[in-house]
């Protein structure tokens, strides 16, 4: 196994999939997740052939503007799906098990929340409001693990230290909390249940700078100190950075770049993520701004080539063909641009 | 450029009453509490705080939307003390808001929002305001003008649906501009593009412009002074290289502190902000309301006195006894 998970991405998946990969540093391997929507207008592609894998106690980051789909391929992986579904495909395995062959109820129980766990956005605005804060962190311990109430108490007890809330809003009720000290309450319910992953969609978006720094702070320590993989969704280019070891960047529903965090702040191959990182303002250093200028396209009809290629500054004739994912670099980022490809 | 006073404000307090069961007094929300400052034309600046620090209540107490409880606001040489006509007032200033879709009526087509204002203030003949309409256009760059006049709000992208925004705020030619986190709610790729459209309209019009946000790394392409705003007052007032690379309140030093840059390297270190959570502004903390997280106070000082604004760099004031000459 080599250190980066990235490279692994070629390697074929093990057939029989080992129910319990402990040995394996693998922790989540998507292949070719596809996500659509049926809409009035026509399908709308929000996943289309996303695939990338992550190694335990890594964290990675997604990035991409707004409606390129980062909360989509959540979803997808933790299998919240809305109604209007047209297509749910591909491979998820985590941990080793394909859990995308699972029934519903399967999943439900052996997965989710139990393995994998999810931090909306603004998640804080979803705890209950007639039940005491504490209660509901425990809640997943009583349903997953047929934990008594008070064990499991006892358990949200140490993990609100954990996250850095005082032990006595155990008892408190939601609006008794602050917006930061909600948005920890849900950490630590999604902490709970000791998952191997965790995915965290802007967790921090709705909060002030001086909470957020203080939330990611707490994220570090959890990182730290437990065996636990984070997928960090943001849009907020700066923010990511303080908990990425790897960056992928989605465009219009589709996986553009997967590098090291190195590679992917400071010299990002796809011209997107060059555009994207560009366009970042900075408070120390003084840098001129750039813009990329047009907007994504459609998914509903995406265009056949490039999805980027309208708004690239570096296109060509290939790039009216859709472009594999080539492995450029040392590391063996993964870039899926013409640019790179090797003749 | 020296240019006529805009706008002064100067020891403004905005209050809100609470009231128990929708009757009994209940206290008061001190949003702002002794806030001063002057603005000239064609002058830009910034105000940048947490949500609830009262940088929005500064802001409706500018336009005539809150009560000034005390203190007095000058604008355009004209006293703003609830006897100016509503009118008056809404003509020469222009509000951009932070969520244009929230800000845009979804049933009005483009044409119909930018007329709005100009038929509410009886603004030329039917050909000037179309004439208007499509010069407004032009400059905030929604070219072609004829394919975009039929529109409606849905079908615009969120940084057109922006451009609109400040496309209805210029209409009427106002001398001031009131900006309440213009950007916030748009993906960085067009972030840029809105500030200097913003910026560019500003030069071209020798607008004045206050600036609103949360985020002070974009200030720096934005405005030449900024304020700091905590718990309903300025801390910190100084120009935007001068409070970046010599900052001096604690709360500033915090903030900038909090907000990263994109480096690599950030995930191995922690970073070095204050715990805890801005006063609540019914019951503000005595003294200087940033000691209960302030990492330097002053034991029987900050506690108990307010610090006053004290300049120890020319230009550059600080409420702080860390400066006290």
């Amino acid at each position: 196994m080599t250190d980066h998970t990235i490279a692994d991405r070629t390697q074929p998946t093990p057939a029989a999939a080992p129910a319990k990969g402990k040995g394996d540093g693998t922790l989540l391997r998507v292949k070719d997740l596809c996500l659509h929507f049926r809409t009035t207008r026509g399908v709308l592609q929000a996943v289309d052939k996303v695939s990338f894998s992550m190694d335990r106690r890594r964290s990675i980051t997604i990035i991409g503007e707004s409606g390129c789909g980062k909360t989509s391929l959540a979803r997808a992986i933790l299998r919240l799906l809305p109604r209007n579904v047209h297509t749910y495909t591909g491979e998820v395995y985590l941990d080793g098990t394909d859990v995308m062959k699972l029934s519903d109820e399967w999943f439900r129980q052996q997965v989710r929340w139990v393995k994998a766990s999810m931090v909306s956005q603004a998640a804080m605005n979803a705890l209950n409001p007639v039940l005491r804060v504490g209660y509901q962190v425990a809640e997943p311990l009583m349903i997953h693990h047929r934990m008594s109430k008070t064990e499991a108490l006892g358990r949200a007890r140490e993990v609100f230290r954990l996250v850095g809330v005082p032990e006595d809003f155990l008892h408190r009720y939601a609006f008794e909390l602050s917006g930061g000290m909600r948005q920890r309450a849900i950490l630590a319910m999604s902490l709970i249940t000791k998952p191997d992953l965790i995915v965290l969609d802007e967790p921090t978006s709705a909060l002030d700078m001086l909470t957020q720094a203080n939330i990611f702070n707490a994220l570090k320590d959890i990182k730290n100190q437990l065996e636990v993989g984070f997928i960090l969704i943001t849009h907020d280019i700066s923010t990511s950075s303080d908990l990425a070891d790897e960056v992928l960047v989605m465009y219009a529903g589709q996986l553009v770049e997967h590098s090291l965090s190195a590679t992917g702040y400071r010299k990002p191959l796809h011209p997107y993520a060059r555009g994207l990182m560009a366009s970042v303002p900075t408070l120390r250093e003084d840098k001129k701004l750039e813009f990329i200028p047009g907007q994504p396209p459609s998914l509903i009809n995406p265009p056949t080539g490039c999805r980027f290629a309208a708004r690239c500054p570096q296109r060509f004739d290939r790039c009216d063909r859709d472009p594999p994912t080539f492995e450029v670099g040392d590391h063996q980022e993964l870039v899926k641009c013409w640019l790179h490809a090797k003749d | 450029m020296a240019n006529e006073l805009l706008l002064s404000v100067s020891d403004l307090h905005t209050w809100y009453e609470l009231k128990k069961w929708g009757f009994f007094h209940a206290g008061y929300v001190k949003a702002l509490h002794g806030v001063s400052f002057d603005l000239r034309k064609g002058e830009a600046l910034t105000v940048v705080g947490e949500s609830g620090s009262g940088k929005t209540t500064l802001l409706k107490t500018i336009l005539g939307l809150a009560p000034v409880t005390a203190g007095q606001i000058v604008f355009s040489g004209q006293r703003l003390d609830g006897k100016v006509r509503a009118g008056w007032l809404r003509s020469r200033v222009g509000f951009v808001q932070q969520d244009p879709y929230g800000a845009l009526a979804p049933f009005m087509n483009v044409r119909k929002i930018l007329e709005e204002p100009m038929l509410i203030n009886r603004f030329g003949t039917p050909a000037e305001r179309d004439q208007r309409i499509r010069e407004v256009l032009e400059e905030v760059r929604l070219l072609p003008i004829a394919d975009f006049l039929p529109k409606f709000p849905h079908m615009l992208s969120g940084g057109q649906q922006q451009r609109l925004v400040i496309a209805r705020a210029m209409v009427l030619r106002p001398s001031l501009i009131v900006a309440d986190e213009p950007v916030s709610m748009l993906d960085a790729s067009v972030r840029v593009e809105i500030l200097e459209l913003m910026r560019r309209i500003q030069k071209a019009h020798n607008l004045g412009v206050i600036y609103i946000t949360h985020d002070l790394s974009t200030v720096r392409y934005f405005s030449e002074r900024v304020f700091i705003m905590y718990a309903a007052k300025f801390v910190e007032k100084a120009g935007v290289h001068e409070i970046i690379h010599n900052t001096l309140h604690p709360y500033t030093k915090a903030l900038l502190a909090a907000i990263p840059d994109p480096d690599p390297e950030n995930a191995n270190r922690y970073r070095d902000v204050p715990a805890g959570e801005p006063p609540s502004l019914v019951k503000p903390p005595t003294g200087c309301r940033f000691h209960p997280r302030c990492p330097v106070k002053i034991e029987g000082l900050c506690e108990v006195e307010d610090p006053p604004a004290f300049e120890p760099v020319r230009d550059h004031f600080v409420e702080c006894w860390l400066y006290k000459a």
